[in-house]
């Protein structure tokens, strides 16, 4: 595929700066707005994006997420420099969460996190070594009859 | 071609190019070009902004003038109630109706019954609603069309329920074609508005073919006359007055008055675009799932904030709940009655006749590929910008001067930093005009 084929951009995540988070998830959504890409795809996107980005926001250091864009998918990889996940099984289980008192009043955390974009993606991956960082990778496949305007 | 009906003119004989509209326009639906300002008819969410910065006197809202009433047999003033708040505190809603009547129209009808009809039609669909949340109210046209042209994917949010002013239109010509033996079309109702937006819910409703409006009238154009033929009026006793105000009703003034009447306690009330983009965004990344309904104007403080009101906003913000607060202490309730509500809710009396669309932005192209290729050329020629958002080109900011110059509708050369080669002087590179959707727009 010609690179010309493949919009791809990097947005920075801080870790720890809740007043900056949204920010990455926000910029991919108006990027697919401006693509024309379906709704509900983007609907699904920005769920998903904003989970990851969250995730980083709390408990990495930093990192960074990047958006390709190509005629057939959605694909998002997202790399943080972060403690990793202990126990990835129990991570995706719907209600599993580490996150500390103060992170869930102020409403995240809810233990949703992993299991809701895995929900939102067709095809999602995530890789995690203890004390590194953690990479995922969320794939959104585009129908082939995309509506337009 | 026009395909969209917007209720404010750009009138290019008296406008004098000083880019003033196209610097607020909060969707960046302004440019100036060969020195006059034009409008993108699908960007523009007739919010109104333009037609208070233009220094000029060229952008105008298109509101019914006075004389039309001269066309209708019978005519029916139905105000909105943010005419309540644009007068003294000892003038009461009785006494302006009454006023109405003395300043050209046959009849007045009190909107604000209607408005509570409306709360409580609300407060019955979200008890049986078992959808996705927030429900967002559909009072404010602005915010109908800004989730049409922006937020298309939160078009099933807007709450199903019609709006009072159209209901009060529908049921009084109804009910006074009856009364005088008239035909229903003889009859003219004309909403009295803060805001010039009523006017394009009634001229391209969202959802249906026609309005039962006939048209709309600025609160600032009656509120002179209107203000001496109440002179003439004698005043009721202030106990009476108030135990004919419907508290449900004038809660739809203000920004937060739904809300609070029905004491809805898992609803949220925003104003102010910059306020609501922030809870848009949030509720399309999927947060706000447990909040039941979002009461969303543009006008700050709601209503009472439209372009055509009189009265300062926060005098009239702060009558409205005054009134609200001396109701609720006085424990006077002239609501309409819950059961009647329910029977014609059942009915489908308060429903939508119709099904909102959406109305998405047109994309870079209708081409994926095409759309991909040209925002990488965007990016690009955004990074050889000055990115000072000087707007001498005729766009508003270096952002959308690139996306222009991708869709072929300006020139490279209208740049004029790049064009001279000269360097910005003194200007500072980053935020220089403080448009809420600058950089998330194209």
């Amino acid at each position: 595929m010609s690179d010309e084929n493949v919009l791809s951009q990097s947005f920075e995540i801080i870790g720890g700066n809740f007043g900056r988070a949204g920010k990455a998830s926000t910029a991919v959504k108006d990027i697919l707005k401006e693509l024309g890409i379906d709704p509900s795809i983007i609907r699904r996107t920005a769920i998903a994006t904003y989970e990851a980005e969250m995730n980083v926001v709390m408990y990495a250091e930093k990192g960074e997420m990047t958006l390709r864009v190509t005629p057939e998918m959605v694909h998002l990889h997202l790399q943080d420099q972060g403690p990793g996940i202990l126990n990835i099984e129990l991570a995706m289980k719907e209600g599993y969460s580490t996150a500390t008192r103060e992170m869930q009043e102020m409403g995240f955390g809810a233990g949703m996190g992993l299991p809701n974009i895995k929900k939102n993606s067709d095809r999602f991956d995530i890789v995690s070594e203890l004390g590194k960082g953690t990479f995922l990778d969320i794939y959104i496949y585009l129908d082939p009859k995309r509506k337009n305007g | 071609m026009s395909t969209y009906f917007h209720s404010i003119r750009i009138n290019t004989d008296l406008c004098q190019g000083r880019m003033s509209c196209m610097r607020i326009c909060p969707t960046q639906a302004i440019r100036v070009r060969n020195g006059k300002a034009a409008m993108i008819e699908e960007k523009c969410i007739d919010c109104g902004e333009c037609i208070t910065a233009c220094p000029s006197g060229a952008i105008v809202p298109l509101t019914n003038p006075f004389g039309e009433l001269a066309k209708f047999r019978h005519t029916i003033a139905i105000p909105s109630p943010a005419l309540y708040a644009q007068f003294g505190r000892e003038i009461l809603p009785d006494k302006i109706l009454n006023g109405l009547k003395k300043i050209g129209f046959d009849d007045a009808s009190d909107q604000a019954l209607t408005c509570g009809e409306v709360s409580f039609a609300i407060q019955e669909y979200l008890r049986d609603y078992n959808g996705p949340k927030p429900l967002i109210s559909n009072a404010c046209p602005v915010i109908v069309r800004l989730i049409q042209v922006r937020y298309p994917d939160l078009v099933d949010l807007l709450i199903p329920i019609d709006n009072p002013r159209e209901i009060a239109a529908r049921e009084i010509k109804k009910k006074k074609a009856r009364q005088y033996d008239l035909d229903e079309k003889d009859i003219g109702a004309f909403y009295l508005t803060p805001c010039p937006s009523k006017m394009i819910s009634i001229k391209q409703p969202a959802e249906k073919g026609k309005s039962h409006l006939d048209g709309v009238i600025a609160i600032s154009d009656i509120y002179g006359p209107l203000l001496s033929a109440m002179e003439t009026v004698g005043n009721e006793s202030y106990r009476k007055s108030l135990e004919s105000i419907c508290i449900l009703g004038i809660g739809w003034a203000m920004v937060g008055g739904i809300c609070r009447t029905l004491r809805l306690r898992n609803s949220l009330s925003v104003s102010g675009l910059t306020e609501i983009i922030k809870v848009f965004d949030d509720i399309e990344r999927g947060k706000l799932r447990n909040i039941d309904y979002i009461e969303a104007y543009f006008c700050l403080q709601g209503c009472v904030g439209g372009s055509l009101t009189v009265e300062n906003v926060y005098i009239s913000y702060n009558k409205i709940m005054k009134l609200i607060e001396t109701l609720e202490f006085e424990k006077i309730k002239a609501c309409p009655d819950i059961r009647e509500v329910r029977r014609r809710y059942k009915e489908k009396y308060f429903f939508i006749e119709g099904k909102i669309d959406v109305r998405p932005l047109k994309p870079l192209d209708d081409d994926l590929t095409r759309a991909i290729a040209k925002r990488i050329q965007k990016d690009d020629l955004y990074e050889t910008l000055p990115k000072i958002d000087c707007g001498a080109c005729g766009s508003p900011t270096c952002l959308t001067f690139a996306e222009d110059v991708v869709k072929g509708e300006a020139k490279l050369a209208d740049c004029v930093i790049k064009s001279t080669g000269q360097e910005p002087c003194g200007a500072a590179p980053g935020e220089k005009n403080n448009i809420p959707l600058k950089g998330k727009l194209p």
